[in-house]
């Protein structure tokens, strides 16, 4: 305890949690199965990739308050990769736990099947809260369900401070700064630990796997937990889809070849169109 | 009649068209209340003189530039349990997405995000899977708090001068976040790519030249766009990235120049109504979602488009 007064303001043990969740590959054709739910069995399943960058960037902290400037034991800090979804999203946390995170929870139940962001937001909250993190780290969207929700309702449900779209992050004592790219500009953000912070793609260049990663994520504790072992009932979901219909393709458009006519023959077809 | 909140945001002081939207769909579902969290409520509300608005609540209290997305999401709670209302519409930008996901937890109330229209009995429309699938849906439990993506309806213009109140909230200090500094994108003249539209974005394709794009672009009143390649390359700023990770625009016409069509750029304009591709690879993934596609340099074809512009 002295240690830690004798510390103020610095972070001497870090407990970061990186919110990563599978995702149908997006290159795979998307469909709605008849409950009006994404057809998740019909799509190859991958780690959100926009997650990747969550991961990197909670390593990249880590290394940077490292004695050995490295992640993992010996650093004083851990991560822990958090993922809500079905059993075998247990696949696309091994490819983070290979990045470096130290280990995983995969809350997984048929309840949730289905969940909306309020869902997932209330299971996620619970887990971080049980395990103590001081640090949450989200990628800007999931490339299935693209709300771009998850990180803010979190830092609500927990009291953290909402630190969202970073285009950079730093650690300055027990202080986050951040800059927040929005659509409109950059802004500066700085808040006191604990904190939530979602990470832009433009944010760094994850890592690959080593083969030692690989071989050590092998090794590494994903401990599976129900709501049961949350300790929670949460409904699935606050909203219903009604109906989902599947619009007839864009017709095979029109395709020309320019042979001197080209920038003509666009203006014609715009005009025609009376887009123009 | 019971009350529609509508969330009034704004861009360095200005209120966008959007909020002009949100107006015309509350007004399908009752009367329409707009709430003000901003120290600039003097700028913004003659602003809202345009729109069908029948009430204003000015909150006061917090600094809203300093906090941002927690403070406006909890002024916004202290105004739905005041108003009970039928809905809560915002912007669908990623501040009013944020702002919404913070007052359904705050408020125990289904959110559904990027609608594209809205019944009188409150069932959004969106559209997903990158415009192939159309999904209606309607909130279950709770307030039904929905952002709807600007461009999605035709303004409907003021009835009556509304009535301003004000409400006093204190902030309790959930998000401890600050702002330090705001550096606000450069606007030039043209109009903003979540509001034009016609949108000319160039890619890759451009070589760095943009001046072939923002020339048609300017006839035509359109915005201007971007591929990630041409704004990681330093060619355009990054605010004008149109994609997965930039802005997702959804205009009337989309003319995508030099621009190969990757997923990621595709997932933030597919839902456009009339796309051209300009591009010299006849083979580009582009082509297939476009109506007009044009193998061609763009070097040659977009000049002599702006060519036959000008001719009337
Ligand atoms: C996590 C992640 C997020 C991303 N987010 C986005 C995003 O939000 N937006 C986005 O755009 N990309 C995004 N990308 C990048 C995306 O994958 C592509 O790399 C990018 O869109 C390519 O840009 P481009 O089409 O301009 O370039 P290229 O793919 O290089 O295509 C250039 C095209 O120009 C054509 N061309 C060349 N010269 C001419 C000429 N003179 N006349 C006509 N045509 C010509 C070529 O035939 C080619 O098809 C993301 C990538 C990742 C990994
Ligand atoms: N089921 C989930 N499990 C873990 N993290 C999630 C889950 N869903 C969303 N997230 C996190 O929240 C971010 C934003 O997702 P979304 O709001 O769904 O677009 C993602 O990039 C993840 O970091």
């Amino acid at each position: 305890m002295l240690a830690k007064e004798l510390l103020v303001g610095s972070i001497q043990t870090m407990k970061i949690a990186v919110c990563i969740k599978q995702v149908p590959d997006s290159w795979a054709e998307k469909k709605m199965d008849s409950d009006g739910l994404l057809d998740r069995a019909a799509a190859d399943a991958v780690l959100n990739d926009l997650d990747e960058y969550a991961v990197e960037e909670a390593l990249k902290l880590v290394e940077a308050n490292s004695p050995t400037g490295e992640a993992g034991e010996g650093s004083g800090h851990t991560i822990t990769l958090i993922c809500m979804g079905p059993e075998r999203a247990t696949e696309a946390v091994r490819k983070a736990l290979s990045m470096g995170a130290d280990d995983a929870i995969v809350i997984t139940d048929p309840a949730l099947i289905g969940s909306d962001a309020l869902a997932t937001s209330l299971v996620l909250a619970k887990a971080i809260q049980d395990g103590g993190f001081d640090l949450v780290m989200c990628g800007t969207e999931s490339t299935d369900a693209r709300m771009s929700v998850i990180p803010a309702m979190l830092a609500e449900r927990l009291g953290f401070a909402q630190l969202t779209f970073a285009g950079s992050v730093a650690l300055d004592g027990a202080s986050i700064l951040i800059s927040r790219q929005t659509e409109f500009g950059v802004e500066k953000m700085i808040a006191p630990i604990p904190a939530v912070v979602s990470v832009v793609e433009k944010i760094n260049e994850p890592r690959y796997p080593s083969f030692k990663g690989i071989m050590a994520a092998k090794k590494k504790t994903i401990s599976i937990q129900t709501l049961n072992d949350l300790g929670i009932s949460a409904q699935s979901s606050w909203s219903v889809v009604n109906d989902s219909a599947v619009r007839a393709p864009r017709g095979a458009g029109i395709k020309i070849v320019d042979e001197g006519e080209g920038g003509k023959e666009l203006v014609e077809f715009l005009r025609e169109r009376k887009l123009v | 009649m019971s009350s529609v909140l509508i969330l009034v945001d704004h861009v360095g002081g200005v209120v966008p068209k959007a909020i002009g939207e949100l107006a015309t769909f509350g007004k399908r579902i009752g009367s329409v209340t707009a709430v003000i969290c901003s120290s600039k409520s003097q700028e913004l509300i003659p602003q809202l003189a345009p729109f069908a608005i029948d009430k204003i609540i000015v909150c006061n209290g917090i600094e809203f530039e300093k906090f941002s997305i927690g403070a406006a999401a909890q002024a916004l709670q202290a105004v739905v349990e005041k108003e009970s209302p039928k809905a809560v519409l915002i912007s669908s930008s990623a501040r009013g997405k944020e702002i919404g996901g913070r007052l359904a937890v705050r408020c125990n109330s289904g959110l559904i995000t990027d609608a594209i229209d809205l019944s009188a009995d409150v069932i959004a429309t969106q559209s997903v899977f990158g415009g192939s699938t159309t999904v209606h849906s309607s909130v279950s439990h709770g307030v039904p708090i929905i952002t709807l993506r600007s461009n999605s309806v035709d303004v409907v213009a003021a009835s009556q001068v509304p009535a301003i109140e004000s409400l006093d909230v204190t902030f309790d200090g959930v998000d401890k976040a600050v702002v330090t500094s705001v550096e606000a994108a450069v606007k030039g003249g043209r109009p903003d790519l979540a509001e034009a539209s016609i949108v000319v974005s160039g890619g890759r394709g451009t070589d760095g030249n943009f001046a072939p794009v923002e020339e048609f672009a300017d006839l035509v009143g359109a915005a201007v766009g971007a591929s990630r390649a041409a704004t990681d390359a330093g060619w355009y700023p990054h605010t004008h990235q149109v994609g997965q990770t930039g802005r997702t625009v959804s205009p009337q016409l989309y003319v995508a120049c030099g621009i190969s069509g990757a997923i990621q750029h595709r997932a933030g304009m597919q839902t456009s109504k009339t796309i051209v591709a300009i591009n010299k690879d006849p083979e580009a993934p582009i082509f297939d979602v476009a109506d007009f596609g044009v193998v061609g340099d763009l070097f040659a074809v977009l000049p002599q488009a702006s060519g036959a512009l000008k001719q009337g």
